[in-house]
C-alpha cells in the first residue's frame, strides 16, 4: 500500500515528541503543507513557525539547542539543506550541535514544481559536513524509525524523504541506526544498494533479474553517512559487482559515496543510477522517473553492465 | 546598583592592552572593530550579566553571543579578565595551532563563549534560539548580541530581527556598534544602510542611541532594555573604530592590519598613559 511522506510525517513526530518533552519543532511557513498544525494544535508552545526565512530558521534552531532543547527543523530540502548550507555548516555542524533537520520533497519526486524545488545535490552536500549524519527513509514506517533512532543521540542529523507516494517495503517496525543497513534480498551475483524511493525501484529490479536468472541482492542504504561499511565491504567480495540508485545527483550521493568507499578496499564495478549531471523539470514522478532513468528497468540494464564488467577493474 | 566607573574604565584600558597585545604578538587579527566594542563588554562582563566562570554551562547564566566574530580578540581579552581562564593563554593560544583560542569563537573550545561565530549575519539568529530556549524553559536570564554596523548588510540579520519582535523577545538586547568603517572602506560608501535607528524601530524593536564609550550611557540603555517588556531592544552604539589609540581611530587599514613593532610600542604607550 502507499502512503505519503508529507502528510504521515506528522505521525514520526508527534511520536517523537510524546517521548522527548524537550523536543520543540521548527519550521519556515510550511506547516500546513506537513500537517505541523496538528503538532502545534497539540503542544502550542513547542513550534516556531520563523516565516520565511530560512537561513535564520536553520541558525535559530542552533541556538535553541544551547539551551538543552532538541530543535527538530521541517520543511522542503530545497529550502531547510540547499538555502540554509552554510548557517548549518557554521551554526550547527561545526559547533556539533544536536540539531535534527527532517526534509520532505527530495529530488524529482516533487514532479510539477519543477527544478526550482527538486533539491537533487542536498545528499552530496550535507556529507561533506563533518559531525553531521545523513539518512534517507524509504517508506512511512522507516520514517518513524529514522526518527526515533535520530532523536536518541546528541548530535546533528539530516533526514531526507520524498514528497508524496512511497510503496510500504517494511511493516510496523524496523531497525534503524547510523551506520545500519538493510539486506533485503540476498543473492551472489550483483547488489544493489539504493535509498528513499529508489529501495522499491531496486526491489523490482531484483525480482525482474531473477526471471532472468541472476541472482541480486539489495541493500537498503538508508544512512549514507555513516555508511554501513561492513555489509558493502561483505558484499563487495560476495558479489563483486554494484548497482546504487538514488533520487539525487549521481555526483556526491549514495552512490558517490560508496564509489569513494569501495574504491579505497574493495575496487569491485559500480553503476550509479541518479540524475546525470543535468536539472530536472515539470512533469509527474512517473514520467520524471522514466526520462531521466530512475526506474527498475534502468536498475535492471545497470546490474547487467555491473556483472559484465566484473574483473576489469 | 552602585557602579565603579572609574575601576570599569580601568578594566576597559587592561582589555584593550591584552588585545593590542595578543594582535600584536601573533601579528594577525582585527584591531578596529576590538577596540570599538572594549567599553559594551567591559559592562557586560563587569557588572551587567550574571554568569560563574568557575560553570561556565549553569543553566541560569546571561548569555552573549559575538555576532561580529572577527572581534574574537576584544571577546577573549574580556573572558580572561573575567576569570574564565588564565590571562597567559591570550598569548600562548590566540590562532595557533592546537590552541583554545581559534581565529573567530568557537563555543566548543573556549570556555565562556556561548555561540560558534564568524561567518556574519549568524548570531543573531542564535541568539533569538537561547532567549527563546530560555522562555520555553521559564529562565528568567537575559541573551546579549553584538552585532556590527557592516554586518547590517547581512539580509539574515533582518530576517532575525523580525523573529525577534514576533516573538516579543524582551530577553534579548542587541548592540549595533556602529564605528562607522568595514572591510572595504567607510559603511556609508560601501552599502549605505541610511538610518540605522529607524530600520530597527521599523522592525519593532526598542532602539536606545548611545556613545558606545560611555559607561553611564550604557548602562541607562542596559537598566531600560531590562526593564522593557514589549519586546527586544536594540542598543544603537554610536563608537569609533580604533578607539583608545589616535593613530588608529577612524582608519580603515585597522580593520585587519597588524600593527608593526613601532605601532605597538607607540600604541602601548599611549594606552599605558591613560
Amino acid at each position: 500500500m502507499k502512503k505519503s511522506f508529507r502528510s504521515t510525517l506528522i505521525d514520526a513526530i508527534l511520536s517523537g515528541a510524546e517521548e522527548y518533552p524537550n523536543m520543540v519543532v521548527l519550521n519556515a511557513d510550511s506547516a500546513r503543507a506537513l500537517k505541523l498544525t496538528d503538532f502545534s494544535a497539540k503542544y502550542p508552545d513547542r513550534m516556531y513557525n520563523v516565516g520565511i526565512s530560512e537561513t535564520d530558521l536553520v541558525s535559530t534552531a542552533a541556538g535553541l539547542s544551547t539551551t538543552g532543547l532538541i530543535p527538530v527543523v521541517v520543511g522542503f530540502s530545497m529550502f531547510v539543506s540547499e538555502k540554509p548550507f552554510e548557517q548549518i555548516r557554521q551554526a550547527i555542524a561545526y559547533p556539533n550541535l544536536n540539531v535534527k533537520i527532517v526534509a520532505t520533497h527530495s529530488g524529482l519526486c516533487v514532479g510539477q514544481d519543477g527544478a526550482t524545488h527538486q533539491a537533487l545535490e542536498d545528499i552530496a552536500l550535507l556529507r561533506t559536513l563533518p559531525n553531521f549524519k545523513v539518512f534517507a527513509a524509504a517508506d512511512v514506517t522507516e520514517t518513524k524509525a529514522a526518527m526515533k533512532a535520530m532523536l536518541a543521540y546528541d548530535g546533528p542529523a539530516y533526514l531526507r524523504l520524498g514528497r508524496d507516494l512511497a510503496e510500504d517495503i517494511f511493516e510496523d517496525e524496523k531497525p534503524f541506526r547510523p551506520g545500519g543497513a538493510d539486506l533485503l534480498r540476498n543473492g551472489s551475483d550483483v547488489t544493489i544498494a539504493a535509498c528513499g524511493l529508489m529501495v522499491e525501484q531496486a526491489l523490482m529490479a531484483a525480482v525482474a533479474l531473477k526471471s532472468e536468472g541472476i541472482n541480486a541482492s539489495v541493500i537498503n542504504a538508508y544512512s549514507i553517512k555513516p555508511l554501513p561499511e561492513e555489509l558493502l565491504l561483505q558484499k563487495a567480495k560476495e558479489t563483486g559487482a554494484f548497482v546504487t540508485a538514488e533520487d539525487h545527483m549521481k555526483t556526491g550521493g549514495l552512490g558517490g559515496a560508496i564509489c569513494e568507499y569501495l574504491s579505497e578496499t574493495c575496487p569491485v564495478p559500480v553503476i550509479r543510477i541518479g540524475v546525470d549531471d543535468h536539472f530536472g523539470e515539470s512533469g509527474t514522478q512517473d514520467d520524471l522517473y522514466k526520462k531521466y532513468r530512475l526506474t527498475a528497468d534502468d536498475i535492471a540494464a545497470a546490474a547487467k553492465k555491473a556483472i559484465r564488467m566484473k574483473g576489469l577493474v | 546598583m552602585s557602579r565603579n566607573i572609574q575601576e570599569l574604565k580601568t578594566t576597559a584600558n587592561t582589555i584593550r592592552k591584552d588585545i593590542l597585545e595578543m594582535i600584536y604578538n601573533i601579528q594577525s587579527g582585527h584591531l578596529g572593530g576590538s577596540f570599538s566594542e572594549v567599553e559594551i563588554l567591559t559592562a557586560l562582563y563587569f557588572d551587567e550579566m550574571d554568569y560563574d566562570p568557575v560553570n561556565p554551562g549553569k543553566p541560569d547564566r546571561d548569555r552573549f553571543v559575538l555576532s561580529k566574530g572577527h572581534t574574537a580578540p576584544a571577546l577573549y581579552a574580556t573572558l580572561a579578565n573575567a576569570g574564565f581562564f588564565p590571562k597567559e593563554k591570550l598569548m600562548s593560544s590566540f590562532r595557533r595551532i592546537d590552541s583554545m583560542m581559534q581565529g573567530h569563537p568557537d563555543m566548543k573550545k573556549t570556555p565562556g563563549v556561548e555561540m560558534t561565530s564568524g561567518s556574519l549575519g549568524i548570531g543573531l539568529s542564535t541568539a533569538n534560539g537561547m532567549a527563546l530556549g530560555l522562555k520555553r524553559q521559564n529562565i528568567d536570564s537575559r541573551v546579549y548580541c553584538m552585532i556590527g554596523d557592516g554586518e547590517l548588510n547581512e539580509g539574515q540579520i533582518w530576517e532575525a530581527a523580525a523573529t525577534a519582535s514576533h516573538y516579543h523577545l524582551d530577553n534579548i538586547a542587541a548592540f549595533i556598534d556602529v564605528n562607522g568603517l568595514q572591510n572595504d572602506a567607510e559603511t556609508k560608501k560601501v552599502k549605505d544602510m541610511l538610518d540605522i535607528a529607524a530600520k530597527w524601530r521599523a522592525f519593532g524593536w526598542n532602539v536606545i542611541e548611545i556613545n558606545g564609550h560611555n559607561f553611564e550611557e550604557i548602562f541607562e540603555a542596559l537598566d531600560t532594555a531590562r526593564a522593557y517588556k514589549d519586546g527586544p531592544t536594540a542598543i544603537v552604539a554610536h563608537t569609533i573604530k580604533g578607539k583608545g589609540v589616535s593613530f588608529m581611530e577612524n582608519v580603515v587599514a585597522f580593520h585587519g592590519k597588524t600593527p608593526t613593532a613601532m605601532e605597538y610600542e607607540n600604541g602601548m604607550n599611549e594606552l599605558n598613559s591613560k
